[in-house]
């Protein structure tokens, strides 16, 4: 830039500043810095973009460039195009979303899912508008949600609706909660008997016949859908949800009870959590589609899709028990202390001065339980469950379609790879908000 | 409540708060109840079993181990044959599983170490390979990545007759990779005694040069004799021997390969798979261990005068391992569990022998299912004992 000849004078101190000089500026400070800063940087950076020449235009034909995207059969795709064949994606879109959920009562889903993707936003985004009101409606969305999908009457829901939700204002009022479990359980009991008919404890031959026959109402009335035809991505969520609302709640109890002083409940959870973080998912899917009848009274049987929910939330929560007994180490003594010397009882002194500071350390690692859950709820198919995988698999044994392998799989691993990344950020998020302590 | 304190000493006082407002006497009672609950819970489950399984005809018995098998294994370690007893596929399950866990753990622990170093490279380009790598395997479910590789192995390998040639040795097909087997001569033992030598010799050494260095503060070059005692000598006698090892090199006949070794395509999928995904976490782990050496450790190390490998050997390493390990000994936990989606693809692991088809033959639900469970419960412990030793040995001694 400074030529010699054209050399200007300038007071002291009034030269105008200068751009820096081209190679320390730009782009190509950026390329020195970070790809050609030392020889081995030079030669890593030449290998990498080698790599990337040899790999990248081969794996972008294949999906995008030589892909057919319409067609008749498989047939029809390789005479097009030489790479993926993703019309068959297209056709079997359907399936992939629902299994084999009933065409004319599909709303159904799709309303859940609407309500799902509510509860989200209201559960994630802090500065939701109305949060506080919506929040009952999360509170319920399970239930609404279940009442949805398998169908059923409707009256009943909207009384277990009602009944959950005076119980969830009368713990959100902050009774004791120890009475407040047992009014709610007496209630829920209660409201079992008189109006959903009778029931059978478990465990035993004792009948308890219920008194008001509530199907005579049937306007209300859903079609009841088996959930033998429920599959696909829909199967996902059911038992991703089901599991992530579930295992902490249980994943909780189970930690404080772990933690506990009393010995008899503590070795409970003890051998409880080691047992199930020490065998396999797949054994206990196993345990829960072909033995679990077994240790039940003789002629009762549930239906598969709960026996496995049941299962997955089970092994999510030993897994979350160990996550939260870290946070609950991780608080210091001098808190649990300080509440016992305010006069606080247990439950006050956990719900309000420990658990807050221990679930807030832990946030991270229940995130990584969830998304680990989540991926889980993959092994349905060794026990026969029709989730994405299953339907994939399933899809290709059509003579149409078949061999088109790595594009089920492919397709399947796009979905969990977008939901399980989001939730990944999402904790990262929360992590760094949390994170307000000095960082290098 | 206040105005009538006398009424209120004299409630606290009924039995009832004397046994539940008294924190001894409370303890006591929630135990009996929980204690109690779980009796019933347990008693009748039990109680159910038994009318059931008597119900059924079926009783409860581990005699149907003894009882012949019946069906194939194409891997298998130990002698075995499908007139072979139950008992029988059980081992060979287990072996099955301790090999894919031994030779997973193993794959994914370098490949983790080298991804976790390469995520914290200066070179962007680098990091953000190994970042993409990481991020794509680790949110894709583990059955996902053993299907796909499985696929690409069984569809996308050519077949025998178009093997993928390796120098004329090795050769990879759809139907597993062919290598030459080794065949011993007799004179093989002493490469082997030469390597027990080596080994045995690379122990003092590093003993006597530890001691050297606490008394004189000599350093030895361990590394490198150790690497020369234990590789080097066994090599220099076998080659001296005149190479007393003979390959039984796999050709094709008919349609297959035969002779020489094969690893067959389901275990190299489920190989694979798992150690590709395992890897990914380790990765993360490495990086998040590294990290938390605190960078004003690597400064006083420098200030010292310390030259840069010397700063990562003996600096930097030592700690980061401890914050490594017990996340790492879960991440093995997690692929030796993970190894039972065996069944997934028929590879036969104990899942797949013991617990499948077994259990399919028998109709014995009850006692395989425990059975299984009890080896993956064993393999567990197992597993973590050895590494809480190892954390034990490298953690750090405090006051």
């Amino acid at each position: 830039m400074s030529n010699s000849t054209t050399e200007q004078k300038y007071e002291p101190g009034k030269h105008p500043s200068m751009p820096p000089p081209f190679k320390t500026r730009g782009i190509m400070l950026w390329l020195r810095e970070n790809l050609f800063s030392s020889p081995t940087n030079i030669v890593l950076s030449l290998l990498a973009i080698y790599f990337l020449y040899k790999v990248l235009p081969g794996v972008l034909d294949w999906t995008l460039f030589d892909a057919a995207f319409v067609g008749e059969d498989r047939n029809a795709c390789k005479a097009k195009a030489g790479g993926a064949c993703w019309a068959f994606i297209g056709e079997r879109l359907r399936l992939f979303t629902y299994g084999f959920y009933p065409e004319a009562e599909r709303w159904r889903v799709n309303l859940a899912f609407l309500m799902l993707v509510l509860s989200c936003i209201v559960l994630l985004w802090e500065n939701c508008p109305l949060r506080k009101p919506l929040m009952g409606f999360v509170a319920l969305f399970p239930f609404a949600a279940a009442f949805l999908l398998v169908g059923g009457n409707g009256v009943k829901l909207l009384v277990a609706l009602a009944c959950i939700a005076v119980v969830l204002m009368l713990v959100y009022k902050g009774f004791s909660s120890l009475f407040v479990m047992i009014i709610a359980i007496t209630a829920a009991v209660l409201a079992k008997i008189i109006f959903f008919g009778g029931f059978q404890l478990p465990f035993s031959d004792l009948q308890i016949q219920g008194l008001v026959d509530l199907d005579q109402y049937d306007q209300l009335n859903l079609k009841k859908v088996s959930t033998d035809l429920f599959g696909g991505f829909m199967l996902t969520l059911i038992i991703g949800v089901t599991g992530i609302a579930f295992s902490l709640p249980i994943g909780i109890l189970l930690a404080l009870g772990r933690q506990s002083n009393l010995p008899i409940v503590k070795y409970a959870c003890v051998v409880f959590i080691e047992f199930i973080r020490g065998v396999p998912l797949i054994t206990l899917l196993f345990v829960a589609s072909t033995m679990l009848s077994y240790f039940l009274p003789p002629g009762t049987t549930f239906n598969l899709l709960i026996r496995v929910l049941i299962m997955v939330t089970l092994f999510a929560s030993a897994y979350m028990a160990e996550v939260v007994r870290g946070g609950l180490q991780a608080v210091h003594r001098g808190q649990s202390e300080a509440a016992d010397a305010l006069g606080l009882k247990y439950w006050p002194s956990m719900r309000l001065i420990v658990l807050p500071q221990a679930l807030k350390i832990s946030i991270p690692a229940i995130v990584n339980t969830f998304i680990g859950l989540y991926k889980d709820s993959t092994l349905v198919i060794v026990i026969g469950l029709l989730d994405p995988l299953g339907i994939g698999r399933a899809s290709l044994a059509d003579t149409k379609w078949n061999g088109l392998t790595n594009e089920v799989y492919l397709f399947v691993a796009i979905f969990f790879f977008i939901s399980c990344y989001a939730m990944a950020r999402y904790s990262l998020y929360l992590e760094n908000k949390l994170h307000t302590g000095h960082k290098r | 409540m206040s105005a009538t304190p006398t009424a209120n000493t004299a409630a606290n006082t009924s039995l009832f708060a004397k046994l539940w407002y008294n924190k001894e006497n409370r303890s006591i009672i929630v135990q009996i109840l929980a204690a109690l609950a779980l009796l019933w819970f347990f008693g009748s489950m039990v109680l159910n079993a038994v009318h059931n399984l008597e119900a059924l005809g079926k009783g409860f018995s581990f005699n149907f181990l003894e009882q012949p098998a019946s069906y194939d294994i194409n891997q298998h370690l130990i002698e075995y044959s499908s007139r072979s007893s139950h008992f029988t596929a059980m081992m060979v399950g287990i072996i099955n599983t301790l090999l894919i866990a031994v030779a997973g753990i193993i794959l994914a622990t370098v490949l983790g170490f080298i991804l976790g170093v390469l995520r914290l490279s200066k070179n962007w380009l680098i990091d953000k390979l190994a970042y993409c790598y990481i991020e794509f395997v680790r949110n894709v479910p583990v059955l996902l990545h053993i299907l796909l590789i499985h696929g690409i192995v069984v569809h996308s390998l050519p077949k025998p007759k178009q093997a993928i040639n390796f120098a004329d040795t090795t050769f990879l097909t759809n139907r597993g990779v062919f290598m030459p087997s080794p065949e011993y001569l007799p004179l093989f033992k002493f490469v082997v005694a030469a390597f027990i030598v080596g080994v045995i010799f690379a122990w003092f050494f590093r003993k006597f040069a530890k001691g050297l260095q606490e008394k004189k503060g000599t350093q030895l070059p361990v590394f490198w004799v150790s690497l020369f005692s234990i590789i080097g000598l066994p090599a220099i006698t076998f080659l001296a021997l005149g190479q007393p090892v003979e390959w039984d090199i796999p050709e094709l006949k008919g349609f297959n390969y035969k002779g020489g070794m094969v690893i067959r395509p389901e275990f190299l999928a489920l190989w694979l798979a798992l150690s590709f995904y395992t890897a990914a976490f380790i990765a993360e782990i490495v990086r998040a261990g590294i990290l938390a050496v605190n960078h004003g450790q690597t400064e006083a190390s420098m200030a010292l005068g310390l030259p840069r490998n010397k700063t990562l050997n003996l600096v930097v390493i030592p700690q980061a391992l401890r914050v490594i390990v017990p996340p790492l000994s879960s991440q093995y936990l997690n692929l030796t569990k993970n190894s039972s989606l065996a069944i997934a693809i028929g590879y036969m692991d104990v899942t797949a022998t013991i617990g499948g088809i077994s259990l399919n033959q028998t109709g014995r639900e009850m006692e395989c299912m425990m059975i299984v469970m009890a080896i993956y419960l064993t393999f567990s412990l197992i597993i973590s004992a050895s590494m809480n030793y190892y954390n034990k040995r490298i953690a750090l001694v405090e006051r």
